[in-house]
Parts: structure tokens; sequence; C-alpha cells
């Protein structure tokens, strides 16, 4: 109840600035309520997609998501190999993104159903779960164990480090360590999502999963990575800086296997050349002699990654913070574009019937993801502000620091 | 192949009227098209079970229920069946690429039997044109197009609508057993079941399953009252539909419309376990091919060459 009253005064108060920013955050969720008001009304034809396009912007943002979910937790690991000091905070600042990313992943899913309302057909004994056949009732099912697990570790945490009191150490350790294989699970589960489909040759290859895994590893941290700075800046949070070079060099290995991946993939696709070439081809080129809109992100994507791969692989640009602070928006925004259209777009262009319809977003969807993310930095915002108050002592939390800290991951994304 | 009764619901009063409260309170939040009030047939129509799990007695409510609504909705009597399927009946359909002209007489005269969407236009049946030089190549075929007569020179007519797999893809992937095969074939559709995910869209290599992006608009006086509940009875926004085989009409044993409808003969429909049946003729004696056989989806919808 203290803990409750406590954090509610915690957020409630601060500075000019971090009113400003949470003033921004819901002027950004109510306009993108009063897109998703519209589409409710009118249905799904405000977006742009079709039959051809049946899933776009909406389940790409998702796939995204669920990475940086995963990602943020299997952080844990390479904290705990290299013991660094701070173990519980980048336990908790891992969470808690992971909590505000699972809590996203669910709203773009809202947003694209048709019926939302009936949602609960998918509860097992109330409604009809098509369990184990169907991977997005599996999907379904991880994500929200996921929340659930990450959502009491933290909390419990937090309401530890809250009351000053010591947490209990035989309760959360096997909890944290559970969820390293369940964050690899969400995401190997949603690639096998699309992976599972044979009527979508683009999707159907063994590599989707460990491409998902690999690219998420790089994106995840990415975030933390600054979130580390900007905490460290502003309260007695002790990360070295070997700790963060050694997250940007395990980045650079991820962004490595990656790229190396994608490229396996670009040579089966080229040298074989059968028919399944299309979708690559209009991924990167274009089909019937006309361009492809979606060419500029394939292109996009693909050098941001190596250009960020690049900085972070030779120790000289990974250890300057200018640098490495690019490489990371270069990396997030490199996967962002991977997952958000590389990966979904392509799979339906040409369709199962050969044809080709042009999908870019419409402005309902740009409106309704905008205020998804408003949610998420809101929520991400609020909870690292408790965390940080009750990890470090009231007063370093409070200040003009934390609205940055939101900004910075806001510019990047 | 199989039709297997959902388990019935086996939870104890009290928690479920409690479940029902506070998905009331949602439901309040949530209804679509509740315009300042909502009544005890919305909440009826909220609460309805998925259709193999509603009991019989239920059913014939249900029907009435939707009956009703429709004929308020379209001004005239709305008759609302769900037939069951046959015994001994196993239901597949041929067509003949040697003689389809292209003419797209199927197509409409099933959006007229199937009451599909005129605005925003819903076809279920398409049809490819391609080149008889370069054979079957989905990726050079065109479904636009639009000549003063058909066929073009040089051209051949592939109509694709679904496939009815026995192995489908798109009951194996959807999450909440929306849809599903009956005991005589036909893969159906709850639309009042379906939660508008469209996992089975991604999973359909026949490009055969159709989105109601926005609210279907049928003209009343177009309507085609004699509908069934797994058929041609009017769709929500937000949900999957695609060919149903008529069930409405090949339950009643009438042909699909698209078969009466041919000008050239080209479709034909029938039980696979009558011996005597066209489908067994065609499938025991003609040239067959199955479109995208690799994928192993064992459909039900047979291209073949009579000539």
């Amino acid at each position: 109840m203290q803990f409750a009253a406590g954090s509610l005064r915690i957020v409630a108060h601060g500075s000019g600035v971090y009113y400003a920013w949470l003033a921004f955050l819901v002027v950004l969720i109510l306009q993108g309520a009063a897109a998703y008001s519209d589409q409710f009304k009118a249905g799904l034809i405000l977006t742009n997609m079709r039959d051809s396009v049946s899933w776009a912007f909406y389940i790409g943002n998702f796939t995204f998501l669920v990475g940086v979910a995963a990602a943020a937790v299997m952080l844990v690991i390479p904290a705990y190999v290299y013991n660094w000091k701070p173990m519980k905070e980048v336990v908790i600042f891992g969470e808690l993104l992971a909590v505000c990313s699972i809590v996203m992943c669910l709203l773009f899913i809202f947003v694209d159903m048709g019926h939302p309302e009936r949602g609960w057909h998918l509860i097992p004994i109330l409604g009809v779960m098509n369990f184990p056949s169907s991977l997005m009732a599996w999907d379904a099912l991880v994500l929200n164990i996921y929340l659930l697990l990450n959502l009491t570790v933290v909390t419990y945490l937090i309401y530890c480090a809250f009351v000053r009191r010591e947490y209990n150490h035989q309760i959360v350790w096997p909890l944290v360590i559970f969820s390293i294989p369940m964050a690899i699970s969400i995401h190997t589960v949603t690639a096998f999502l699309y992976n599972g489909m044979a009527a979508r040759p683009y999707w159907n290859s063994a590599i989707l999963a460990p491409r998902f895994l690999a690219s998420a590893f790089c994106s995840g941290p990415a975030i933390l990575l600054i979130l580390f700075q900007i905490v460290r800046k502003m309260t007695r949070f002790e990360i070295k800086d070997e700790a963060l070079h050694k997250i940007a060099e395990l980045m650079a290995y991820a962004m490595g296997f990656n790229l190396f991946l994608t490229g396996a993939e670009i040579f089966k696709e080229y040298y074989s050349n059968t028919q399944h070439l299309v979708y690559i081809q209009y991924l990167f080129s274009g089909l019937h002699g006309q361009r492809s809109p979606i060419a500029v992100f394939g292109w996009g994507a693909l050098l941001l990654g190596i250009v960020s791969f690049l900085l972070f692989l030779l120790p000289a640009t990974r250890k300057n913070p200018l640098t490495m602070n690019a490489g990371c928006v270069m990396i997030y925004a490199s996967v962002y574009i991977e997952k958000g259209i590389a990966l979904i777009i392509p799979g339906y262009t040409p369709d199962t019937l050969g044809q080709v319809y042009e999908y870019v977003p419409s402005v309902t969807e740009v409106r309704i993801s905008m205020a998804i993310f408003g949610v998420g930095f809101l929520l991400f915002t609020l909870m690292v502000r408790v965390a940080i108050a009750a990890l470090f002592g009231k007063q370093e939390g409070a200040g003009e620091e934390l609205p940055d800290s939101a900004a910075a991951s806001e510019s990047a994304g | 192949m199989e039709k297997k009764p959902l388990k019935q619901d086996i939870e104890e009063p009290g928690r479920r009227a409690w479940l029902k409260g506070l998905s009331l309170a949602a439901a309040g939040l949530l209804l679509p098209g509740c315009e300042g009030k909502f009544n005890e047939t919305d909440l009826q129509a909220f609460f309805q079970k998925n259709f193999r799990e509603i009991p019989k007695e239920e059913l014939r409510k249900v029907l009435e229920r939707l009956g009703e609504e429709y004929s308020a909705q379209y001004g005239q009597p709305v008759s609302v069946k769900a037939t069951p399927p046959k015994e001994g009946v196993s239901f597949a359909y041929c067509l003949d690429l040697s003689r389809c002209i292209g003419c797209r007489r199927c197509v409409y005269a099933c959006v007229k039997e199937n009451n599909q969407s005129r605005t925003p236009q819903v076809h279920w049946i398409t049809v490819l044109e391609m080149d008889k030089e370069k054979g079957v190549d989905i990726e050079e075929s065109n479904i636009y197009y639009d000549p003063e007569t058909v066929p073009r020179p040089g051209k051949f007519y592939m109509p694709v609508a679904c496939h009815h797999c026995n192995k489908a893809p798109c009951v194996k992937v959807c999450p909440v057993k929306a849809t599903w095969q009956e005991q005589d074939g036909i893969v159906v559709i709850d639309y009042d079941w379906c939660i508008g995910c469209r996992c089975c869209m991604s999973a359909c290599p026949y490009g055969a399953r159709r989105f109601n992006w926005g609210k279907p608009h049928v003209p009343a006086e177009e309507f085609n009252p004699e509908t069934d509940y797994l058929g041609n009875r009017p769709r929500p926004k937000g949900v999957v539909e695609k060919c149903c085989f008529c069930v409405q009409r090949v339950r009643q044993g009438k042909y699909p419309m698209c078969v009466e409808v041919c000008p050239v003969g080209a479709r034909k429909f029938g039980n696979l376990l009558d011996p005597k049946s066209e489908v067994r003729y065609i499938l025991e004696n003609k040239r067959v091919f199955i479109f995208k056989e690799e994928l192993k989806t064992l459909p039900r919808f047979y291209y073949y060459f009579g000539i």
C-alpha cells in the first residue's frame, strides 16, 4: 500500500521537462486513440492492408518488439558471466524494458484484430484455444507467461528496494534463470509463426528463428546501452565502461552473425534462382521492371547493419562514446526496418496467386502505432523512475535527466 | 476429414457467472455498434459459443435470432439453416482448364448466391489469365484482364477458389478453431467465432480467403434469403470468409452456383463416394493435376484437361 502510494508520489513529481515529456506522450496516445476509434468503427479498411498483404505494419512492429523484449532479459547472461557489479540493476532495467515491450506487443496484436472484443475466444475453458496446433495460440501463451514472469520479478525486486529490505535470493534467482529460456522461446515461437507457413516461401526458411534471435540480440541491448549511460550519469549506478564496451562487443558478434545469416539467405535465393527468388527481388529491386517501393528499406536495413557492425567490431569506435551511441541508433533502426518491413511485406509480395499489391502504411496505421509506442514509453518512463528512486534513493531519482532517457530511446525509434 | 465435437463446458455455474459478470463489464466497453445502448440480443450474440459447442436446442434459438436479425436488416424473410453433412457423402470439385473461357460468370453468380459484399468488393473466385506458351506460371498471370471478348487468343484461364484441403493449413493455424473441415469435406468458417487475426490468410497457398476490411454491403433487392449458418449468411466486418462449396445448396442436393452457371461445362461437382458420379469418372479417366501439389495440402479441388 505504502509502496503504491510512494510510487504514485514519485511519478507525480518532477521537473518541467519531465512534465513536458509526459504531456507529449499523452498527446501522442490521445491522437492514436482517436485514430483507433475510427478504425474500430469503420474496420481495418482504414489501414492499407488488403487480402494480398493481410498482415503488415502492426504485425511488423509486434515482431520487432518481441525481439526487444526477449533480448532485454538475455542481457542477464553476460552480466552474470562477466560478473558485473550491478547485477540486480541490470536485471531490473532489462525486465522493465521487457514488460513494456510485451505490453506494446499485445497492443499491436489487439489493434490488428478484426474482432478484438472476441479475444476471450482464445482463453482456454472460457473459449476454445487451438493448442498445440496453432502457433498463434502458442504465441499468446508464451507472451502472457513472459509478461507475468517479468512483472512479478521486477515488482518484487523494486518493492524490496523500496522498503529497504533484502530480496529473497532463492525466489528471485530461479525465476530470473527461468526467464532466459522463456525469452528465447517467445522470439522462437514468433519466428515459427511465420516460418511454419509453407504457403509463403520467403518465410519458410529454417534459419528464420536463428535470424530473429541474432537480430534481437542487437536491438534490445542497443536501448539498454543508452539507458545505462544516462542512469549512470545521474545516480550512483555503478556500471563500468568495460561492461558497456563488453555489451557493444557482444552486439557486434550478434550483428555479425545476423549479417551472415542474411547473406546465407541472399546467396541461396540468388544462386539457385528458382521461382522463390521473386520475394527477395521485391525487397531489393522490384518485379516486372517496376522499382519496388520498399527497396530503399531493404538496402537501408542492410547498410545500417553493416556500418554499425563495423563500428562495434573495431575497438576504437566501440569505445568512443560518440560512435558507440551512433552505432546503437543505427542498429536499432536497422533491426526496426528489417522486422517492420523487410520481413513482413516481401512475404506477401507477390501473393500466393502471383499478384503484386504495393503496400505502404496508411496514416491511421502510423498514428495508432505512434500511440502504442507512446504507451510503451510512458510506462517505461514511469517504471524506470520508480525503480531509480527505489534503488538509488529518492533525491537522485527525481530530476531533469529522466525525460532525456526516454527521449534518447525515442529518437532511436 | 473429421468432425470432432469439442468438449462441453464443464465449469461450475458460480465461476461461470462471475466470469460472465466480468466480461459483461468489458462487453459494455467493447461491443461493436453499441451506439448508446445494447440489449439482451447483443449479449446473447456476444456470449455465443463456437458453433461446434452449441447444444442442439440452443442452436435452434441462435438460428432463429439470426434469422430475425437478418430479416429486419434486409426487409424480407430470411431463413438461416444449419443443415448437417450427410453420411456417405464426400464432396469433390473438378475444373476443366481446356474448356474454361475466362468469362467470370461463375465469379458473379457466386457473389450473388453467397451474398458477398458489393462495396467493398469481395469475390470468392479469382480467375487467372495466363499464356498458353508459358503454362501455369502464376507470376506471369493477370487477374485484371478486361478485353471485349474472351477467350483471348494465346491465353488460357484458371479459376481459383478454396480447395477444401484435407490437410488444410488454414484449419491448422487458426488459434480459436473458428474454421474446420466438416464430415463431407467442406472447410467452413464460424463467422461469429472468428477473431479476425488473419493467420489463415497467411497460411492459405491458394489466396482463397477474404477478409471483411470494411462493413460488407449487399443491396436488399439482391440479397439471397436462403442462407446457411456456415455458408452464405451475412458476415460482419472484421471476419474472414471464403468459398463454402455453396453448403446451403449442396447439402440440399443441388449443385454449387458456379457449376450451374458455367456456360461451357468446365465445372464438375459431386460425391467421391458415389462410383457413378462425374467427379469419380474424371478422376479415373482424365489427366488431373493438383495446384501446388508439393505443399501436400490434399485439396478436394482438381484441375483437369478434358479435351
